[in-house]
């Protein structure tokens, strides 16, 4: 029983459909990837999750979101706020603006365990700087007392990550945590998300457009397109074989050594917008494989026996040996 | 469709889409429908008004609103709503014209101290924190007092009192436009000053400024008018709706409607501006950017 | 008729201050956003700059197309040193030497058209055109970018990111010019969008003979798509590679490639030795502004400035102990 399921779920707002039937799933001590351009969903997903979706003024239409044997979709709002934050954390894009500006960067993570461990000032306190330790935060207790404005992009989202830790929670999705710094750091946070994965045993989602992040931090991969899963399968598999045409493309994306001049060639097109999706496979008119069938029916998401999930009528069935 | 007439014809259809956005709001229709017939009667006074406006009979002296006087006559006779609808030429046509020509001048003082900055800049700046510590009313008083009265210090009184605010607005809007990347890019093309400043600065500054002289213009009517109760406006006999009110307060309770009634048209004629301000504001989306300046 | 020289651009020590004062009475500050750089951009070729956030890269670039004024050392363009020039005389050459800029989203004025934006070029230079000139133009400049002629009459929040990027290139290839700088043109786009945008840069240098200046963040990027790499950091050439392929011998160049991750997970980067923040500019250290990250330096390092020094293949490195 993995610690958070999400199974055919769909969401409604104001009578659009951004969402349709996705489902993955996440255990402890896993990062599971999902992936897609900008408008594929991703954020949204992350949205729905953390039960944040009305605050936008949807809904969930259909389906289930099951996090530690608890439903989420019909959970009430008190039950979902003790939960938030304090079980499921969030980590968000750009940390210029995910801290208030005129509190001390300490203070803001000792609220976090004061509201949701009940510690004392003190303890709050050793706890943080303990925290931004971990995060090798140069000279933490120094940096405890500074505002944010003082603090550099890398720092200020550490201390979005030790906000993020200070509860203890089982669950953390970040939102591309890492797009708005610079390679360096990113690499670096890129590395002590994994670690904490690894030494905490919490679960991970880590949503972002950047297949070179995937391949580097991942376990498992969902591949978003236009509100529906066009493939999931763990990293190694979907990076060397992957199946559905949109994660070749993407794949095809990143430069990589030894690249021919030329040979990079992008995805023609952008993503449909939600009030335009295209009928069938809405990858069809971006495709280079689409056929007769792809503009006629949607391509049923696909249970391969090796675990690989793949949503497309011209998919790959090869298998191999590494899934 | 060369260069030029393309833009041209693309700004035609946006300023139509903007008139269209102020009329079909509920405030902004009433507002801007009274301010047309405001102007209408004010062209138009001589076949409008029922009497000429120094037309004098001491026999029908402070007489009640009637059926002949709609409104009633003042202390030498004359019919108020016939001094009324003259008065709005004199009204409109000092407001407009300071107003007009003060942010004219303030745009141009303010774009040419925000886009070279430097001295110049640094100039203006002190001269427009300078007047901005006074009220308009306090500027306008002694320039008059300085000048002398009459139609044209008026004016002139009340352009310079409102030059500050459209200079610094102006200035405030190029600062943060000069910075936007589509300036740098079009300087990339090789662009001469004067192409930046007319073509990009001042047309994305100028819906802010407009909007701004539109409720200054309110304000302006009530400075007239205050000018005006002073004595130091309109010289009679040149109706005027300040003046009218001055010679309407010494007989505030045998005859108020002398009084009431030009009082009650500024009252209305600068509500209806700053409701079609506000309607102007929402269809431009501006409001942001009115707070920045 | 002489051969024209190899380099199409000569860039000779240089360097751009910036003076600021914090608040009213606060002591003046002094930026040093590029110190000394001596570069060659040579005709036909990719020149890529890479380097992060306060490296100096897009202020080189605005020096480079002056739309900033160097303080120090001076640049030649096809033989003519652009500061000499008048504003005429550089408006002029403008046609010759164009960039496009990082953020296509405000890189057009949000009240032009397509069709206006693309052909202010004309309007700027003084070239008078015909109505029939003016749409083959458009037409013409958008089949360039590969962009539809329907979206003449789009203004720019109509458009997508990547179709906003294709006409900032199309403006810039208006008068079909020599050089081209690319700041950052794909940093806000998505992967997918960016590789798109880098075909089409491909192309476009294939049919027009263009040479780039290619500035960027990203190091797999710059190794895909450029002939020669200059490294970057806090505002000085550490190194630069002839080849895209070039082993790295500058420490942070090594750190800026462990960074940039390869969309393979069988070859995951060992990340873990990698630390510390990049240095403000406006407080440099005494020495090689890498040291305080720099698991080679010493005392050498921390008290000395290392000067850029050439090998005969032209693979040049300022670090005092090179990696080899």
């Amino acid at each position: 029983m993995a610690l958070l399921a999400v199974r055919d779920l769909s969401i409604d707002i104001a009578g659009i459909k951004p969402l349709d039937g996705i489902g993955f799933a996440v255990d402890k001590g896993e990062i599971l990837g999902i992936v897609g351009e900008s408008g594929s969903g991703k954020s949204l997903t992350a949205l729905t999750v953390m039960g944040l979706l009305p605050l936008i003024g949807g809904r969930v239409a259909r389906g289930s979101i099951r996090f530690d044997g608890t439903e989420l979709t019909t959970l009430p709002e008190p039950d979902f706020r003790r939960l938030r934050g304090r079980r499921i954390a969030f980590i968000t894009q750009n940390p210029m603006t995910s801290l208030d500006p005129v509190m001390r960067v300490g203070a803001q993570i000792d609220q976090v365990s004061r509201l949701h461990l009940g510690l004392d000032a003190k303890a709050a306190q050793a706890r943080s700087i303990a925290l931004m330790e971990r995060l090798r935060l140069p000279s933490a207790a120094t940096v405890y007392h500074h505002y944010p404005h003082q603090l550099s992009g890398g720092m200020k989202q550490r201390i979005v990550i030790a906000m993020a830790l200070a509860a203890d929670p089982d669950l953390i999705i970040a939102d591309e945590p890492t797009t708005a710094l610079d390679v360096t750091i990113q690499a670096q946070i890129v590395q002590l998300l994994v670690e904490l994965v690894r030494d905490r045993g919490v679960a991970l989602i880590l949503i972002t457009h950047d297949m070179g992040v995937v391949a580097q931090a991942c376990d498992r991969v969902v591949v978003l397109y236009a509100g529906r899963v066009a493939e999931s399968h763990g990293v190694q598999a979907i990076f060397a074989a992957p199946r559905h045409p949109y994660t070749q493309a993407l794949i095809r994306c990143i430069p990589r050594d030894g690249m021919a001049p030329g040979s990079l060639a992008g995805i023609p097109g952008s993503v449909p917008s939600v009030a335009n999706y295209p009928a069938g496979c809405r990858f069809h008119p971006r495709c280079d494989r689409a056929g007769a069938p792809c503009a006629a029916t949607v391509p049923p998401l696909e249970h391969l026996p090796s675990g690989a999930e793949v949503a497309c009528h011209f998919a790959e069935t090869r298998e191999v040996a590494n899934a | 469709m060369s260069a030029d007439t393309a833009i041209t014809a693309r700004r035609a259809d946006f300023r139509r889409s903007v008139a269209a956005k102020v009329m079909l709001t509920p405030k902004g229709g009433i507002a801007g429908a009274y301010l047309i017939l405001l102007v209408l009667l004010a062209l138009f006074a001589p076949w409008i008004a029922p009497y000429p406006y120094d037309a004098q009979n001491l026999k029908i002296a402070s007489q009640a609103p009637s059926l002949a006087n709609w409104l009633g006559t003042d202390e030498f006779g004359r019919d108020v709503l016939s001094r009324i609808i003259y008065g709005a030429r004199t009204s409109l046509s000092v407001s407009v014209t300071a107003i007009s020509v003060s942010v004219f001048v303030g745009m141009a003082l303010g774009a040419a101290a925000g886009y070279f900055g430097g001295l110049f800049d640094r100039a203006v700046t002190t001269i427009v924190d300078l007047s901005w510590s006074f009220p308009e009313i306090l500027l306008a008083l002694i320039l008059v007092a300085i000048i002398g009265p009459g139609l044209h210090s008026t004016m002139f009184a009340i352009g310079i009192a409102y030059l500050a605010q459209f200079t610094r607005l102006t200035r405030a809007q190029i600062l943060s436009l000069k910075g936007e990347t589509y300036v740098e890019a079009t300087i990339n093309l090789g662009a001469s000053h004067g192409h930046i400043v007319f073509r990009h600065l001042m047309p994305n500054a100028l819906a802010p400024v407009i909007v701004c002289g539109m409720l200054a213009t309110g304000d302006a009517i009530i400075l007239e008018a205050t000018l005006g109760f002073f004595g130091l406006g309109a010289q009679p006999p040149v109706p005027s709706w300040g003046a009218m009110m001055s010679s309407g307060s010494a007989l505030i309770f045998k005859a108020p409607w002398i009084i009431i009634f030009p009082g009650l048209v500024v009252a209305v004629t600068v509500i209806a501006i700053n409701l079609f301000g506000d309607a102007l504001i929402r269809a431009l989306d501006i409001r942001a950017r009115l707070r920045e300046g | 008729m002489p051969e024209p020289a190899r380099d199409l651009v000569r860039i000779r020590a240089l360097g751009k201050r910036f003076d600021s004062r914090k608040g009213l009475f606060g002591k003046r500050r002094s930026l040093k956003a590029v110190s000394d750089v001596t570069l060659d951009i040579p005709r036909g070729k990719v020149t890529g700059v890479v380097g992060e956030s306060g490296c100096g890269k897009s202020t080189l670039a605005r020096l480079v197309v002056r739309l900033l004024r160097p303080s120090d050392g001076n640049v030649m363009f096809d033989g003519v040193d652009l500061g000499r020039l008048s504003n005429r005389e550089m408006r002029r050459l403008r046609r010759r030497i164009q960039m496009v800029f990082q953020d296509p989203y405000s890189a057009i004025d949000p009240r032009y058209t397509v069709a206006d934006a693309l052909l202010e070029p004309f309007q700027v230079q003084g070239t008078r055109l015909s109505a029939q000139q003016a749409r083959d133009k458009v037409t013409e400049l958008l089949a360039m970018v590969r962009l539809g002629q329907e979206l003449a009459r789009s203004y720019p929040h109509q458009l997508s990111g990547g179709q906003r990027q294709r006409i900032g290139i199309a403006r810039a290839l208006a008068f079909k010019p020599d050089f081209l700088v690319l700041d950052e043109p794909t940093a806000s786009l998505d992967v997918s969008i960016q590789a798109q945008i880098i075909a089409l840069l491909e192309q476009l240098k294939a049919e027009l003979g263009l040479t780039y200046l290619f500035i960027s963040h990203d190091l797999g990027l710059v190794r895909y798509f450029c002939d020669r790499i200059v490294v970057m950091y806090l505002g000085r050439v550490v190194e630069v590679l002839p080849a895209p392929r070039a082993k790295p011998r500058h420490p942070y160049t090594r750190t800026l490639l462990d960074s940039t991750f390869a969309p393979d997970p069988t070859q995951r980067r060992d990340i873990s030795r990698l630390t510390g923040e990049i240095a403000s500019a406006y407080d440099l250290p005494a020495g090689c502004a890498f040291a305080a990250r720099c698991a080679f330096a010493d005392e050498t390092c921390r008290a000395r400035v290392p000067l850029l020094a050439a090998d005969p293949d032209g693979h040049a490195v300022a670090c005092f102990h090179p990696l080899t």
